[in-house]
């Protein structure tokens, strides 16, 4: 029962970060409907940011405060990561807006591939490791649960309820469910289309920067093509949960961080991904929409 | 008008200054610590840093230059060509093609025939090995990747992020299959087509009531869940280390490739021995390859089977009211598109002599949905023009050696391989997103064949 507990918190603590990715993948699907294959590049990017701020000020502030530090690593990777994400849109995705679908799909592609080979080619291919930021370490009877673990959660809590807060309460929420359910009716009510999308993929970027950067604090390692994998599963998250949906691409994310870490603990760890996939198109072949997606209305 | 146009022109060149250091300010922003910081590991295996502020100017003033020109110079020219243009009231359509337009088919296929004949005369049989392995053969894999693909998503319609998985399936059926049983080439390049073909009908079912990013990310799902069978199976497979030493193809069965063998088939034409005369043979094996999946789509478009994708693409609720069945149909172009991953699979094989499963990572799918999709999807032509520039494009990259003198002999343009690649399918889409080849040949058509715009085709909902 213990372990079961101990693997249940491991669990938790990847589907936060995978949650928080999928979060930019079903807002921008929900927004615009394309799959921006590049939002794990992204993530990776917001790791690398984290990683190069944590360089520099520990070698000018030796004795800086963790906390103050994590903070500044989240800011920067969140501001650095919503400028790439805001400058990608305008460049490869904007143009092809009412183009064919599957345009801005290839362009996506085509920048998740430049992304990780940027980093490879002006940080090195090696692997970055970091030394540890947090080492805390709590036991509960037989369970240990560190503190690095408790950030984690928390952190993805108040981002995700400042979120909901955003989506559900604020003029700009409005605006973005406004363009998601149909562009051209909110553009003629006066709603700024271009600018929401805009922000939209500028708050995307954002959570992927944190979700990087609390990656990076958790296994303490960052490597350029460390975007694909956890990207395909946050994608795979968003989809499970229902693509376009804020609580499923959560719900989708804590899913995959569970099956995961109970598959590893319980059968092979080797074959883990390979549970993960087959799980999604298990649940897909009962709900074509994912748990909780709507049903896709087919129009004549 | 004169003093009209000079104040345009001003405020046009204002304009290019102000979007010349906004664009400076966010190249300065995105590159500050990416291009500016340089991460590396020192002696005792620390990470430090240092700075590159030369490099990060070098971006920056690229950026704002850049911008300067296309805003300033680029953008007026375009428009006032179209306004000419629109002025002029005339519309271009040339019905009378040029000879080398309208025989582009039968030129195209006599220069492929004499390609490695001529590599051999110009280069030495040592000499062509670069030219007809690296260029020829590299090449014509993926046109017969991206034509098997183009069954499925540009006929059917059906998005396939995981084409890579029966690539994967021939590829480890030949490796197999003839290092534990001894079959030959010609006996597997059918089996491992057949063998593809029923898991394109595996992955087939569970996805026939997806559409759209659904079917996407479940077909990505099964080409990675293929792939890491292959690596974590290590039983049968090997794992990371792979199969090696598969067997190459034979001259069917009459004659070996075997140095040494007693039917060493250069022997029997009376040729030096050289490594190079199996790589033509391959290349003319892999040529009919293509020219049988070229001959097959284009007899399916025109039959029940290849009309009832095409309208699956178009309407799939109209294909269904019309007593379609969509479950066949979709299935079929799955195990056909399939069945060709397989034969290109089993090929790829026997021409590496190793497979490992790093060869059928998701990358490699991305690479031929893009050629694809790049190419124009459903025109032939376009896909094996797109082949040839962005796999050709990258492989040239390899040769380029005289790099190294203008950026000094640290430089690997290898590095920048898949960088450019990815620059190049963005921009590619950005100016052409119906791909290069803009025209479609419909197959059903009133009195007269007709080309027409590839934007009066869907794209399919799958």
């Amino acid at each position: 029962m213990d372990y079961f507990i101990q693997q249940l918190i491991n669990g938790l603590t990847l589907g936060s970060i995978y949650g928080l990715v999928a979060i930019g993948y079903t807002m921008v699907y929900g927004i615009i409907g394309m799959i921006n294959f590049a939002h794990g590049d992204i993530f990776m990017l917001g790791g690398f940011a984290a990683l190069i701020v944590f360089l520099i000020l520990t070698s000018f502030f030796a004795g800086i405060p963790v906390a103050l530090l994590l903070l500044l690593m989240l800011v920067v990777g969140m501001l650095m990561t919503g400028l790439w994400n805001w400058t990608i849109e305008r460049m490869a995705y904007r143009p092809l807006r009412g183009s064919f679908r599957l345009a801005p799909l290839i362009t996506a592609i085509g920048m998740s591939i430049v992304l990780s080979n940027f980093i490879q080619v002006t940080q090195g291919p090696r692997n970055k490791p970091i030394p540890q930021l947090v080492s805390d370490v709590y036991h509960i009877g037989a369970i240990t649960v560190s503190l690095k673990q408790i950030l984690i959660v928390v952190i993805t809590g108040i981002l995700l309820a400042a979120f909901w807060y955003i989506v559900n309460k604020t003029p700009l929420g409005r605006a973005q469910r406004a363009t998601e359910q149909d562009r051209k009716m909110a553009a003629l009510l006066g709603v700024d289309v271009d600018r929401t999308i805009s922000v939209t993929f500028v708050m995307g970027a954002a959570l992927a920067a944190v979700a990087g950067s609390m990656y990076l604090m958790y296994y303490g390692v960052a490597s350029f093509n460390d975007g694909f994998i956890p990207g395909v599963k946050a994608f795979t998250a968003a989809v499970l949960g229902g693509i376009g949906s804020l609580p499923g691409a959560v719900l989708g994310g804590l899913l995959i961080g569970l099956i995961e870490s109970l598959w590893s603990a319980y059968f092979t760890i080797a074959y883990k991904d390979v549970a993960t996939f087959a799980i999604l198109a298990f649940v897909l072949i009962f709900k074509p929409t994912g748990i909780l997606g709507r049903p896709e209305v087919e129009k004549v | 008008m004169n003093a009209a146009s000079e104040t345009g022109s001003t405020n046009i060149m204002s304009k290019a200054l102000r979007e010349a250091a906004f664009a400076g300010a966010i190249a300065f922003g995105m590159f500050l610590l990416f291009v500016g910081i340089e991460t590396y590991q020192d002696i005792d295996n620390r990470l430090v840093w240092r700075t590159r502020w030369g490099l990060l100017a070098i971006f920056v003033i690229i950026a704002a230059v850049g911008r300067f020109v296309t805003v300033g110079f680029i953008r007026p020219h375009i428009d006032r060509r179209k306004l000419a243009k629109a002025k002029s009231g005339v519309l271009e359509i040339s019905e009378e093609k040029g000879f080398f337009h309208r025989h582009f088919l039968k030129i195209a296929l006599i220069a492929l025939l004499i390609y490695p004949p001529m590599s051999v005369m110009l280069f030495g049989p040592q000499g062509s090995l670069k030219y007809v392995d690296n260029f020829g053969i590299q090449i014509l894999i993926y046109v017969m990747l991206a034509w098997g693909l183009n069954i499925v998503v540009g006929l059917a319609g059906l998005l396939d992020l995981g084409y890579v998985a029966f690539y994967a399936v021939g590829a480890y059926s030949y490796a197999l299959l003839s290092s534990y049983f001894g079959l030959s080439f010609w006996v597997l390049l059918p089996l491992a087509g057949i063998l593809a073909a029923m898991w394109g009908v595996i992955l087939g079912f569970p996805v026939l009531r997806l559409r759209g990013d659904y079917l996407a990310i479940v077909t990505l799902a099964f080409g990675e869940i293929i792939r890491l069978v292959l690596l974590n199976w290590t039983d049968v497979t090997k794992g990371t280390f792979g199969i090696s030493g598969i067997a190459k193809a034979s001259v069917f069965g009459i004659w070996s490739f075997n140095v040494g063998a007693p039917d060493y088939f250069p022997k029997a034409l009376g040729l030096a021995t050289s490594s190079a005369w199996y790589k033509i043979f391959l290349f003319y094996v892999i040529l009919a390859l293509c020219m049988l999946t070229a001959y097959v789509t284009i007899r399916l478009r025109r039959m029940p089977i290849g009309r009832a994708w095409e309208a699956l693409r178009e309407d799939e609720i109209a294909c269904r009211s019309l007593g379609i069945n969509t479950v066949t149909t979709k299935l079929t172009a799955f195990a056909t598109g399939a069945m060709f991953g397989g034969f290109a699979g089993s090929f790829f094989a026997t021409r590496q002599g190793f497979v490992s499963p790093e060869s059928f990572v998701f990358l490699e799918s991305a690479v031929i949905l893009a050629i694809v999709v790049l190419g124009g999807m459903g025109s032939l032509t376009g896909i094996a023009i797109a082949a040839v520039v962005m796999v050709g494009g990258t492989e040239l990259l390899r040769e380029m050696e005289f790099l190294k003198l203008i950026f000094g002999p640290d430089f690997t343009p290898e590095l920048y391989r898949m960088l450019l690649f990815g620059l190049a399918m963005i921009i590619v889409m950005l100016f052409k997103p119906r791909g290069f080849v803009g025209s479609r040949q419909p197959t059903a058509f009133l009195k007269q064949r007709k080309a027409v715009s590839g934007s009066f085709t869907k794209e399919g909902h799958g």
